[in-house]
């Protein structure tokens, strides 16, 4: 039986050795194992499925750090994080990496001591209203009483939006995101308000989804991506250029398909680079040659994991938009393997 | 003397009461419609309630059990003639997820290379009937049966996280040590010294030998289940493990903090009345903030002090102020002569509280003490707030699946039954263990 719990409260007060101060990269080669924090649920972005295998757009992001590192994409332990717990968790070292929709802010990265390694999805504060209340525009919703999760930015960019310009709503406080759904539902607010990958997840839910609009305005930044610990630069470049390799290897067109025939060697010394046959990237990341092309094979790259947990052919059919590549007219930009 | 009489002579056979007073029509008359007001409300209150079990019935009586999502249940409800969002419910989410809902993410042999262990939290559950048979109905079972009642604290753990065998052997063997060295340095040098050495020589045990002796046997003889972690833990599960040893532990710890709190010893009075007031002047969820996130901080890095662990100390700490002050309660309705009575009978202060004062005072806190069990029970939904998956937490990671978002009602109405069951089923076994216990000071 698992000694920690008999030994663990015997130990409190430290008997056992503390972990040397091995950077963390090393720590997961050591454990075998790597600890990634998710939501504790969130349509299309991490949830488990019956079998109680984690799915979804940012546990892909998980599965390809764990298989660049490790080799095997199944070597993770999941650890699901609310929003009160995530921060702690990555503070205090029960997690080596936070993928959990976490909106990129500067008192995040400076005062709280992470580092955000990219962003893996843009999204922002949009409203859903019924049609029938015939509104096209948000800046109609003068009076209008709002759904809002409280205790979250939202809240804040709420009264913002409202305050500049200069019209008045009135707040219905609910606490969470099903909460919000069946308070709109049953009429108890004319708009409900979170983030807008959420308000399409939340209007494909709905018996008749084509009575709801969204919005057209976007009244908030949300860059969300995953985070390290501040201050282990060795692990947040591995977990930087992972998620780099996975949108590079769109751009580059690198898809799960041609992944064996690429990985042979190509005429195009970028995707040699990337896939390891030509250069060393590997080794200067202090992990094998094909760590990248193991990380593909997990899931494919950057568009296949959208298109298959957040794509249009999904429940939640978000378009690309922003998060198009850069080559198509979105903010997808990976610096260059080289 | 004629044959004539001017009053009867014999008695008329009583007739049968009229039609109208007795059987469910007297019932009726009495109960339901005994005057024109309570006719009025009778009959509002059957519309009503046929209306409310019409509603419900055409809500849950719905072929959905084998639907795949959301949608195709909307798909039935658009062929019956229904519409509108909660228009009836959706089963098929609990057909999909109801062993999610009750094992959480213990190994169910979807991975390769584990089989399905399920079994054992089932098999768990079975043997804590049997253990606790001695002690809830102790004259409908043979004796013998509590030694099993000992060995099982040593074999649930072992069974819910699996590993060798030898680490219960060697804890308990730990307790075993203890009792010789009591035994034996007791009738030398006296109980006090013998206890401190048994005390001493059992955590010196537990530290530093059990650990190594117990690798050292599982390297030469490799017997025992695949381990589980922690965090695998979830659902009805979780909720009854942290339940069942937070109220197993709760009620001795319960007993000795109301002890402590009465005794003439100023030391252990005071201490015992400043973890009370403590724990009871914080609610439960800022301690398990404190389990989930306070304790990493404090704790050097690399420590792994598991999770429920942590949890299930924090819950039981929690429940043992409020039991000590449900049994206190118990103590001081008793009379001062019981107490003088076991003065007088010669019995020293454990005799009396073991013989004479804690039968009649656990006695008098039944209620209480169920009451504090069931409270303790349902509060175990709150550490979904920190992000273990028990139930109430899982509903939300299962309207995560876009195939089940936006189902609500058959969920947490599936959680509630589980839970009802559970408490209800305490709440009866309690008045059952009253009549029991009934001795006529009434």
């Amino acid at each position: 039986m698992n000694k920690s719990v008999f030994f663990g409260a015997l130990t409190v007060a430290g008997l056992a050795a503390g972990a040397s101060a091995a950077g963390t990269l090393d720590d997961v080669k050591a454990r075998d194992k790597l600890n990634c924090g998710v939501t504790t649920g969130l349509v299309g972005f991490a949830a488990p499925n019956a079998n109680g295998e984690w799915e979804g757009f940012d546990v892909a992001v998980c599965r390809a750090v764990a298989a660049a590192v490790l080799g095997d994409s199944t070597k993770i332990e999941f650890v699901p994080t609310t929003g009160k717990t995530r921060f702690t968790a990555l503070a205090s070292g029960e997690i080596d990496l936070l993928a959990r929709n976490t909106t990129w802010t500067f008192s995040r990265d400076v005062d709280l001591k992470f580092t955000f390694v990219g962003v893996n999805y843009y999204d922002g504060q949009g409203f859903i209203v019924p049609k029938e209340l015939g509104v096209s525009s948000a800046k109609e919703l003068d009076g209008a009483t709002v759904c809002i999760q409280t205790g979250t930015t939202t809240e804040l960019n709420l009264a913002d939006f409202f305050r500049t310009n200069n019209i008045s709503y009135e707040p219905v406080p609910i606490e969470t995101n099903a909460e919000g759904q069946q308070q709109f539902l049953a009429g108890a607010c004319d708009t409900y308000t979170t983030d807008a990958s959420g308000l399409a997840a939340t209007r494909a839910t709905f018996d008749d989804p084509s009575a709801y609009v969204i919005l057209p305005e976007i009244i908030s930044k949300e860059p969300l991506g995953p985070l390290v610990r501040h201050g282990d630069d060795e692990w947040g470049d591995v977990v930087r250029w992972t998620l780099n390799a996975l949108i590079a290897a769109e751009e580059l067109g690198v898809t799960s398909a041609n992944l064996a025939e690429m990985a042979s060697g190509t005429n195009n010394p970028e995707i040699n680079r990337l896939l390891g046959t030509e250069g060393n990237l590997g080794e200067m990341l202090g992990l094998d040659a094909d760590w990248a092309a193991k990380a593909l094979a997990v899931g494919g790259n950057y568009g296949e994991v959208f298109a298959k947990n957040i794509g249009e052919n999904t429940p939640i059919g978000l378009a690309r938009g922003l998060n198009a590549q850069w080559t198509d007219g979105g903010l997808m930009y990976a610096p260059p393997f080289r | 003397m004629s044959d004539i009489s001017f009053v009867r002579k014999d008695m008329l056979p009583p007739k049968e009461p009229p039609a109208s007073e007795v059987g469910v029509l007297g019932w009726l008359k009495v109960n339901l419609f005994s005057t024109w007001l309570n006719s009025l409300l009778s009959v509002v209150a059957l519309a009503f309630v046929s209306m409310v079990i019409y509603k419900l019935l055409s809500w849950a009586l719905v072929p959905t059990w084998h639907a795949k999502s959301l949608s195709e249940c909307r798909e039935i409800f658009a062929a019956l003639g229904k519409d509108g969002h909660n228009s009836a419910a959706c089963w098929g989410v609990i057909r999909d997820r109801w062993p999610q809902l009750l094992f959480g993410f213990y190994p169910n042999g979807a991975e390769e290379g584990v089989s399905d262990q399920r079994w054992r939290p089932v098999l768990d559950l079975l043997l804590l009937g049997v253990a606790m048979a001695p002690v809830l109905f102790s004259e409908k079972v043979p004796r013998k049966l509590i030694y099993f009642t000992y060995v099982y604290p040593f074999i649930m753990p072992w069974l819910l996280w699996g590993g060798p065998i030898w680490t219960p052997i060697c804890i308990a063997a730990g307790f075993v040590i203890a009792y010789v060295v009591y035994r034996v340095l007791g009738n030398i040098f006296g109980s006090l010294v013998g206890l401190v050495a048994a005390v001493a020589t059992a955590l010196v045990w537990w530290l530093f030998l059990s650990g190594p002796i117990a690798s050292g046997l599982a390297s030469i003889l490799p017997i025992g289940l695949e381990p589980v972690a922690s965090r695998q833990f979830g659902g009805m599960m979780l909720s009854i493990t942290i339940g069942v040893v937070a109220i197993a532990c709760s009620l001795p710890l319960g007993i000795l903090l109301a002890l402590g709190r009465q005794s003439d010893l100023l030391i252990v009075k005071s201490l015992c009345v400043g973890f009370i007031e403590f724990i009871r002047g914080v609610p439960l969820i800022t301690l398990l903030f404190v389990a989930s996130t306070l304790l990493n901080i404090f704790m050097p890095p690399g420590t792994n002090f598991d999770i429920i662990m942590r949890v299930i100390i924090m819950a039981t700490l929690f429940a043992s102020a409020y039991m000590a002050e449900v049994i206190r309660g118990g103590l001081a309705a008793l009379p001062k002569g019981q107490y003088e009575g076991a003065d007088s009978l010669g019995l020293d202060y454990w005799q009396a509280q073991r013989l004479i004062i804690m039968p009649q005072a656990l006695k008098i806190s039944i209620p209480g003490i169920v009451s504090t069990f069931i409270g303790l029970f349902k509060d175990t939904t709150l550490v979904s707030v920190i992000g273990l998956l028990d139930p109430l937490g899982l509903t939300n990671a299962i309207r995560a699946d876009a195939a089940w978002n936006g189902v609500v009602w058959e969920l947490y109405g599936f959680i509630a039954f589980m839970f009802f069951v559970c408490c209800f089923s305490m709440s009866r076994y309690s008045m059952y263990l009253e009549r029991k216990l009934q001795t006529g000071h009434r």
